[in-house]
């Protein structure tokens, strides 16, 4: 019984640290037909460099929002000042943001060196939360109510205000958006910026669990394109439910049948592909 | 003194166009007047959807100059010249349709100073009273007679100088027409210029005070709706179908 509630909870933090990091992915994707290849390696980046604020401010909620803010900005000069002008060239982007990705990748290594670092829990949340006897990882939890409250909020930001529209304007019609006067560079600019930032600070979030290491980048990269594939680019929804999804097939494939993960990670994002090749949430319309 | 009627809202001049290696629009130009409607006529493929594509700046023109009520917007980019005022109505409707009726009409909304009567959410719904009964819905699940009237709800939002409307009438069952068209004269009535894009010759000659007409890229005539009209021949020669 204790294994399976545990492995339930670390499915669904897992699953709330993958939506954090593949909001911004899927709604970078969705807008801007880039796929930001260095989406994993900011992750790791906000990580470290959560890792290094906490040195100096002792709130993991705090680093969290401030390596996010870091990490938005080095997302808004790399959309602004290099892929802007590879617009319309596919395969300049995905070298430009691999290329960024392994650069980040050695940047890390020689400021952070190549050991494991565990970013603390924070004091109150360390001990388990014991419901009807039943001991729950607290931080765990925490984690899965920033995934909600995230998702809770980014879905008002993109439902319930006239930015969120113009926005999906973007995504139904990009040129058609431009001729109505949706500025929409600008508009690249900031969703590039909240993307990554949002990556970043899931960095420093994930940190209690899985720590900052050389290597988080290439570990989280897959798992973001699996969920966006599955959940359907562009649409917030479906990141939401393949996060968890893919938090749950990820957990326990590790867990029951280790030698298998991959195989239990990739073939339903197959056998997605293969049917519904704009997945489980994606618009079947162009 | 020149009166409003008189000050020119759009010039093209010597406009070339190329769509990769073919040369689309070879040396274009004509005036569109303020406050008139002018129609551009041409048989498919004679350039006059690439005209307007190179007006609103999604090709951007090889040569030549445009300019809005005196100012130049040759290639600037599309959100530039929407915020100038040139507002469009693009062939095949291109409403946003996971976007609602009102959230398309909202996300097109610009203001512009020193007008009696601004186009606001209210005043599109009163133009169209089948818009207002579906603010709510996916523009996507639209009739396509809705589609067009959000079409043009959507680019009077952005309260045009000048509205461009590429083949309003296209694929829509007569009664719609002639709403399009009644919609049409009354923006004309109320002073908006305008350039009318039409396969529909009759609608076009009813509705215009002026024509140019291209063929091949090129322009071969302009004049009034009205000299257009009786000349068969040139009829037949431009916009006959062999």
């Amino acid at each position: 019984m204790q294994f399976w509630i545990i492995q339930t909870l670390n499915s669904l933090a897992l699953g709330g640290l993958l939506f954090l990091l593949s909001a911004g992915f899927s709604l970078i994707f969705g807008l801007m037909r880039i796929a930001n290849l260095t989406h994993g390696a900011l992750f790791m980046l906000g990580a470290y460099i959560g890792v290094t604020i906490l040195k100096f401010v002792p709130n993991l909620w705090l680093a969290a929002v401030l390596a996010g803010l870091v990490v938005a900005l080095l997302g808004a000069l790399l959309e602004r000042f290099i892929l802007r002008a590879l617009a319309g060239n596919a395969l300049g982007q995905v070298l430009v943001t691999l290329g960024f990705a392994f650069i980040i990748a050695d940047f890390c290594l020689v400021m952070w060196g190549g050991d494991p670092i565990p970013l603390p829990t924070p004091e109150y949340l360390r001990l388990p939360l014991i419901v009807a006897g039943v001991p729950f990882p607290s931080y765990r939890l925490a984690v899965i109510g920033i995934a909600i409250v995230t998702a809770i909020a980014l879905y008002l930001l993109m439902e319930r205000t006239r930015l969120g529209a113009m926005i999906r304007a973007g995504v139904d019609d990009m040129q058609m958006a431009r001729a109505v006067g949706i500025p929409v560079s600008k508009l690249f600019t900031l969703v590039f910026a909240l993307g990554t930032g949002l990556a970043g600070a899931g960095g420093v979030i994930g940190g209690p669990i899985l720590s900052a290491y050389p290597g988080l980048d290439a570990d989280m990269l897959p798992l973001a394109l699996i969920v966006v594939i599955l959940g359907g680019v562009g649409s917030l929804v479906g990141a939401f439910a393949g996060s968890f999804i893919i938090g749950f097939i990820y957990t326990f494939g590790t867990a029951l049948l280790p030698d298998l993960a991959y195989v239990i990670l990739f073939l339903p994002m197959i056998v997605v592909i293969a049917f519904r090749p704009r997945g489980l949430f994606g618009r079947q319309t162009a | 003194m020149k009166s409003i009627l008189e000050t020119d809202a759009l010039t093209l001049t010597g406009i070339d166009a190329l769509y990769g290696d073919s040369h689309v629009l070879h040396d274009v130009s004509f005036t569109v007047k303020a406050g008139r409607v002018l129609a551009l006529l041409g048989r498919n493929g004679a350039g006059k959807t690439t005209c307007m594509s190179t007006i609103v700046g999604f090709l951007p023109s090889r040569a030549g100059e445009i300019r809005l009520f005196g100012e130049p917007i040759t290639r600037l980019s599309p959100e530039v010249i929407s915020r100038k005022g040139i507002g469009f109505v693009p062939q095949g409707r291109r409403v946003f349709p996971t976007l609602t009726v009102r959230e398309n009409l909202l996300v097109a909304q610009q203001k512009r100073s020193g007008l009696d009567k601004p186009w606001t959410l209210g005043r599109v719904c009163e133009l169209f009273p089948r818009l207002h009964e579906r603010l709510a819905q996916h523009a996507g699940s639209l009739s396509g007679g809705e589609q067009q009237m959000l079409a043009i709800g959507r680019a009077l939002m952005g309260n045009p100088r000048l509205l461009l409307m590429d083949e309003p009438s296209e694929g829509l069952a007569p009664l719609i027409v002639a709403e399009v068209g009644r919609t049409i004269a009354q923006l004309k009535s109320e002073g908006q210029s305008i350039v009318l894009v039409e396969q529909n010759i009759k609608l076009a000659f009813d509705l215009a005070d002026d024509c140019v007409m291209l063929n091949t890229g090129r322009v071969v005539f302009v004049g009034t709706a009205a000299q257009a009209r009786r000349d068969e021949a040139l009829i037949t020669q431009h916009l006959g179908v062999f």
